[in-house]
């Protein structure tokens, strides 16, 4: 097979675009009309072994069941809370699924109008019906800090490979960051440091796109925070 | 249609009173991402019209009764902005409006992959800044740009065109002359990658022959529109990645 | 203007801002965001203009056409202004007729409009008791950022400014521009906590209590006013807001010219 490998060139696909038509199978985002792949989103050529398909570059976020999300109560119930999680759907918050026991009608006391909170998908079944808990090792209500939203297909980048960008990014700017699944993020920390954090988490969503964007994240935080050589090294 | 002018349409040298010739569109501009709330947009100009696109979802379906638990809805609002017009439009839908945001709803939720996005409504918002004949293809092949834009998961994108026919001759992309005191118009929609035709009206009088010859004459022009379209949407990206990347090389 | 929720990590975070006079885009209290104007951009209407306030754009169309003057102002033109917040502006609006939010923004420029004198409806006259030149001004939001109210004004300005009468077209004369005598601008402002600011996005005017239109003209005289917003503001708050709508109006008097 002579196929190219991925170049840092990346090639731009939108809806339509024929991706192979040497009988590479579809993978993700990509279907087959008269024995050619084709894009079904805009987005990123992707080959994976012998499958061609899409990294989208925009669209919404759509919940699996197992990713963490981080929520907005936009609604209460007797019973529920519904937590507006960047999905095309509300997500319900059962009061079973929190780590309180509270009385039928007693849930605003709980949790308010405008609350953050750290959750993580329990099902979505086929029409899109979507559960959600916050009884789990970490989820909670969230204070304080700042909250950025980004493309939920950014998110990967915000992570880097292996998490490679998101340590980078804690370390450096001495912040606490909690990344949901949703492109919602979270970060705590001094003021200039968080709003430097804030500031390098848009620059990675602005330039996804382009290569060399850990040296340059580095470079942003650098020339804005002054960092303590030793003490960097030390937590590589 | 049925108006009549001693306005001579095409001449004898066959040239129409824009300067094209029959088988020329006017002019196309197409803009992806125009819009800053919308999840995508475009921009769109045919000649002297100019059309606006903006797409919101998939989202939570209102009014609720209309929520399909097997597949998203596709929603199209198409409307005339007042001053588009040469008459001032009384603004709100007229019946006019709501066939138009129909067929082209329909049309659009022939590529969306709808099934992805059960109970949820895909909504497409349609406005004509400036009217000169053929808004509804303007306006579709804004809206499929638009909806591509937001990553929303289509088999295809939408091109549109209309052909016709003015002084006896068949035409591409009627102007408004051309439409008022012409003797047919034809708009056509197909999805590139099959040809298959998506949306068609048609008003006035053709023959067999007539007709045949328009369709060939707006699939051929639909495929360049396509072209278009697609360029747009990579110029989007492609000026991004270049701003970024420049100081690489 | 919306029924979204705001998460209380987000609205802490401006309020904070603000107890330090900042604002999250890095402006002064005091400061509006860039301004970029682009008039006759539809041919087919008698005057327009587009407007960007930072992410917050607008157009508005002016259509000039031959009608029947009021009983009781026989020899006067008429001016009517019109605003739609369509869908596609914001996640928020819904289709439909004109509701509450659409027809204020409509009177409240309406209002600085015809209180200013801006346009000369004298002139307007065509035959005395019989036939005047209509004016429609219809005002879409089509991205909206915050500050309607100040977009939808200049938008409004800018069109009637470089809208012209359409006499050929109507065999009453020759085309002529549409007889402007001051430039009426407004400026915004919302209370948020209890600070002040100029020109709100849409975070700010989320969380913000009490809205102050101010419409000045070209002499710094108040010629409309309108408190929207269920908190208030005290007489000294007032005080500020006026200075504050002088001073500003001037300056953005000086971008459009």
């Amino acid at each position: 097979m002579e196929k190219r490998n991925a170049r840092p060139t990346r090639e731009i696909v939108v809806p339509g675009d024929v991706l192979d038509g040497t009988g590479m199978k579809p993978g993700e985002n990509a279907y087959v009309l008269d024995g050619k792949v084709r894009a079904s989103v805009m987005g990123v050529r992707n080959v994976f072994q012998n499958t061609v398909g899409v990294i989208p570059l925009r669209g919404c976020y759509m919940p699996v069941s197992g990713d963490t999300v981080i929520g907005v109560i936009v609604d209460i119930g007797p019973s529920n809370w519904m937590v507006d999680i960047c999905a095309p759907y509300p997500a319900p918050l059962h009061v079973n699924e929190v780590p309180w026991k509270v009385e039928f009608g007693d849930t605003s006391r709980y949790l308010g109008m405008g609350n953050v909170v750290l959750l993580k998908v329990l099902s979505v079944d086929e029409s899109k019906k979507i559960n959600v808990t916050m009884k789990d090792s970490g989820l909670r209500r969230i204070e304080g800090g700042r909250l950025v939203k980004i493309s939920h297909s950014k998110v990967s980048r915000i992570i880097g490979k292996s998490g490679s960008m998101i340590s980078m990014l804690k370390n450096m700017t001495d912040c606490r960051i909690t990344v949901g699944q949703n492109g919602m993020i979270w970060i705590d920390g001094e003021d200039e440091n968080a709003e430097v954090a804030v500031q390098a988490v848009k620059m990675v969503e602005a330039q996804a796109q382009a290569g060399n964007l850990t040296d340059r994240v580095r470079e942003f935080i650098e020339s804005r925070l002054p960092q303590d050589e030793d003490e960097y090294d030390e937590e590589d | 249609m049925s108006g009549h002018t001693d306005m001579v349409l095409v001449d004898e040298k066959g040239m129409r009173i824009d300067g094209r010739t029959a088988e020329q569109h006017r002019p196309i501009k197409i803009e992806a991402g125009v819009l800053n709330n919308a999840d995508g947009s475009a921009y769109v100009e045919i000649g002297k019209n100019k059309v606006l696109a903006a797409v919101y979802g998939p989202r939570e379906c209102h009014p609720r009764h209309l929520q399909d638990p097997t597949k998203a809805i596709v929603q199209c609002k198409y409307n005339m902005q007042a001053f588009s017009v040469s008459d001032r439009k009384r603004p709100g839908p007229d019946r006019r409006s709501i066939e138009i945001s129909k067929i082209i709803s329909e049309a659009l939720e022939k590529v969306v992959l709808t099934e992805l996005y059960p109970r949820a409504s895909i909504d497409v918002y349609i406005e004509i800044l400036q009217a000169n004949a053929g808004t509804r293809c303007a306006g579709l092949t804004a809206a499929s740009v638009a909806l591509a834009d937001a990553g929303i998961p289509m088999r295809d994108i939408v091109p549109a065109i209309a052909a016709g026919k003015a002084d006896g001759h068949v035409l591409l992309d009627l102007n408004k002359e051309e439409d008022n005191f012409g003797q047919a118009d034809v708009p056509i929609a197909i999805v590139p990658s099959t040809d298959e035709i998506v949306l068609l009206q048609m008003d006035g009088n053709m023959t067999r022959e007539e007709f045949d010859h328009a369709i060939e004459m707006a699939v051929g022009a639909c495929h360049e529109v396509y072209d278009l379209q697609k360029d747009a949407l990579k110029r989007r990206y492609s000026k991004v990645q270049k701003e970024v990347s420049g100081d690489e090389q | 203007m919306s029924s979204e929720i705001m998460s209380e990590i987000k609205r802490d975070h401006i309020l904070k801002l603000l107890e330090n006079g900042k604002r999250e885009d890095g402006r002064g209290v005091a400061d509006y965001r860039k301004i970029q104007v682009v008039t006759d951009c539809i041919e087919s209407a008698d005057g327009s203009a587009r407007v960007k306030i930072g992410k917050t754009e607008v157009i508005a169309g002016v259509k000039i056409v031959p009608g029947t003057p009021f009983p009781d102002t026989p020899n006067i033109g008429v001016l009517t202004t019109g605003a739609e917040l369509i869908p596609m502006a914001h996640a928020s609006f819904e289709s439909g007729p004109p509701g509450e939010d659409a027809i204020e923004l409509a009177r409240v420029v309406d209002r600085g409009i015809r209180e200013s004198g801006m346009v000369d409806v004298e002139a307007l006259c065509i035959v005395p008791g019989s036939e005047v030149w209509m004016c429609f001004v219809d005002i879409y939001a089509l991205d909206y950022d915050g500050n309607l109210f100040d977009a939808a004004n200049l938008a409004t300005v800018c069109a009637l400014k470089t809208a012209v009468i359409p006499g050929e077209q109507y065999g009453k004369g020759e085309n002529k521009p549409l007889p402007i005598t001051c430039l009426p601008i407004s400026v915004t402002e919302v209370k948020v906590g209890n600070t002040l600011i100029v020109d709100p996005n849409f975070d700010e005017e989320m969380i913000s209590s009490a809205r102050l239109t101010v419409t000045t003209d070209d002499n710094g005289n108040f010629r409309a006013m309108q408190k929207g917003g269920r908190g208030s503001i005290t007489l000294d708050e007032l005080s500020l807001c006026l200075d504050r709508a002088v001073e500003k109006g001037a300056e953005i008097r000086k971008i459009i010219g």
